[in-house]
């Protein structure tokens, strides 16, 4: 559905992303991840046609951005970082606007407004100024403004920003149950987000994309060893001994706990040594509360994979320090 | 076209429901108001002593006395005016983001910077109209010639078209209203002013290029009561410059 190939873009002597190469399946929600600043909003805004780009190509639904924007623009729903909303205008004024510059016929209008109305629960406050608006219904009008041509990609950049939690529950909810009719590629700097709501990661950091991939699959390649989280009621004081001696440990951790002392014990990749540690710990009687495999969250891959590119960039700086001086 | 009217229609409906259209178009009525009302007396003490010195009822021509300041008059306070209808057009939607949803839909350019033009035109119209009770208040009480009214009116909302172009492309270049209120009315004053320098350099090849330049000039004939084809050219060619140039501005910042 959309296709992105070697997109880049510079602002003079500043490359704001390069090379960005990925791919969106229809009816699939992708997550555009990284820190501020990362590239993320100018990806966006090139595929919707905002601005060009400066060297390579996409196509969103089999057509080419540079060479037919209109088809592309008729196509897309784009929700901004901030919501393009004109405060003077009330909720039906503003979304008759939108439907009428989208190039909705007008006996499709009516249905569609209803249609948008309903899903994004604005009914109620339809005929209030947007300007009185609390910040989650203009979020929402923000949405239904890229919702109501019923696009079949949807773009929306950091869609859940400013909201209270249970306003960010509903408008992940609001997009989850937008897969399948529509693409979706949404950017946030929220892990969990990520996690929650897609299928696919884009990570992309310094203008760079460094990873693609489901979220499961990006925190298990990215482990490097298997981590097991016990928690002991009664240890004995040669514990962390005899827990090296279990074949595969690597190394053991320990802190005091509430319950009484939580060992993080670290193992060969590919070894679970979860019944060898319960056994043990039965066999001793040293009061076996809680045993788990700990994942790699998806917000120790972000670290890992963000903080990865940065060290060759120091040690790099240091090395001209060192010639200069 | 279907998108131009959209975009005309929104822009009509934020001039009227906030409080822009109404303020500018108050101060407008009032101060022109005043002044006419300070010609009209000034014409009839004027007329009194015609009265008194002849000893009978003069032919006076209000058309000469009394319109042709007030449309000059109505031109400055176009001036100072007009750029306040015309700031917001395209500096707020740069401000406030809301330029990426235009942008990003598909609607060309075009229809954007002549939706935008015609709604300030028509608030413009309607302003002017606002100020046809003098006329018709001459008519009433005295004896006025309708044409050189029409075409007074004609060279007032043209020399409004063209203020409403350098605001709009005025508008285009910030995302601050104020500076795009004052950079119109700068640029504006300046072709006003052009006549005054080319008065100084009359006779010569340079004065009578600036006196072609000069916009004063080309709006005097219509308040005289003359449509010349060089004035019409004139007028519709620097709105047409106007809106070209916001539309190649918009465009390129695209690509900043």
């Amino acid at each position: 559905m959309i296709n992105v190939q070697n997109l880049t873009k510079r602002y003079g002597d500043l490359t704001a992303i390069e090379d960005v190469t990925f791919n969106v399946e229809k009816g699939e929600i992708l997550a555009f991840l990284g820190p501020n600043g990362a590239g993320k909003t100018t990806t966006m805004r090139i595929l919707t046609c905002f601005m060009p780009a400066t060297g390579g190509t996409a196509t969103v639904a089999g057509y080419d951005i540079f060479e037919h924007p209109e088809e592309v623009k008729k196509r897309i729903g784009y929700l901004p970082e901030t919501p393009p909303l004109y405060t003077e205008l009330t909720v039906t004024e503003y979304l008759g606007f939108v439907s009428r510059i989208k190039g909705i016929e007008r006996k499709d209008r009516a249905p569609a407004l209803t249609r948008v109305l309903e899903r994004c629960a604005l009914t109620d406050v339809r005929h209030r100024l947007i300007g009185n608006l609390s910040r989650g219904y203009r979020q929402r009008v923000g949405l239904a403004q890229a919702l109501i041509h019923n696009p079949e990609v949807l773009i929306l950049d950091e869609p859940t920003t400013g909201l209270d939690p249970k306003q960010i529950i509903e408008m992940r909810q609001v997009i989850k149950e937008l897969a399948g009719q529509h693409t979706v590629i949404l950017s946030t700097h929220i892990l969990p987000e990520a996690t929650a709501v897609c299928q696919r990661v884009v990570i992309i950091h310094k203008g760079r994309i460094v990873a693609v991939d489901t979220p499961d699959t990006l925190s298990a390649q990215l482990r490097r060893s298997e981590k097991v989280r016990l928690t002991l009621r009664t240890p004995s004081p040669e514990t962390a001994d005899a827990l090296k001696t279990v074949p595969g440990v690597v190394s053991i951790f320990q802190e005091p706990s509430a319950d009484g002392q939580v060992f993080m014990v670290e193992c060969e990749l590919g070894r679970d040594i979860r019944t060898e540690l319960a056994a043990q710990a039965v066999r001793r009687g040293w009061g076996l509360i809680e045993l788990a495999a700990v994942r790699l969250s998806l917000e120790d891959v972000f670290l890992q994979l963000t903080q990865e590119e940065s060290k060759p960039d120091e040690t790099k700086e240091e090395v001209m320090k060192g010639e200069t001086s | 076209m279907r998108s131009t009217l959209a975009i005309m229609g929104k822009e009509l409906r934020i001039l009227f429901t906030s409080p822009i259209a109404y303020v500018v178009a108050a101060m407008f009525v009032l101060i022109s108001g005043y002044l006419f009302y300070s010609i009209v007396l000034f014409a009839s003490s004027q007329s009194m002593q015609i009265m008194r010195v002849q000893g009978a009822l003069p032919q006076i021509n209000l058309n000469d006395l009394v319109f042709r300041p007030t449309f000059h008059n109505m031109a400055v306070i176009l001036m100072l005016t007009l750029p306040l209808i015309t700031m917001r057009l395209l500096a707020e939607e740069k401000k406030i983001k809301t330029i990426e949803l235009l942008l990003t839909s598909p609607v060309p350019l075009t229809a954007i910077v002549m939706g935008k033009y015609l709604a300030a035109l028509v608030v413009f119209t309607l302003m002017l109209a606002l100020t046809a009770y003098m006329p018709l208040l001459m008519w009433y009480y005295g004896s006025i010639q309708w044409m050189p009214i029409l075409t007074g009116y004609l060279g007032i909302w043209l020399l409004g078209g063209v203020f409403i172009a350098v605001g709009l492309l005025a508008s285009s270049l910030t995302e601050n209203q104020i500076i795009a209120s004052f950079i119109s009315f700068g640029a504006v004053l300046i072709l006003w002013l052009i006549g005054w320098v080319s008065q100084a350099a009359a006779d010569t090849s340079w004065g009578s290029f600036l006196t072609y330049l000069s916009i004063g000039e080309h709006t005097e004939n219509f308040i005289r009561g003359m449509i010349d084809t060089e004035d019409l050219v004139y007028q519709a060619t620097l709105i047409i410059v106007g809106l070209f140039i916001t539309h190649r501005v918009l465009e390129s910042q695209r690509w900043k």
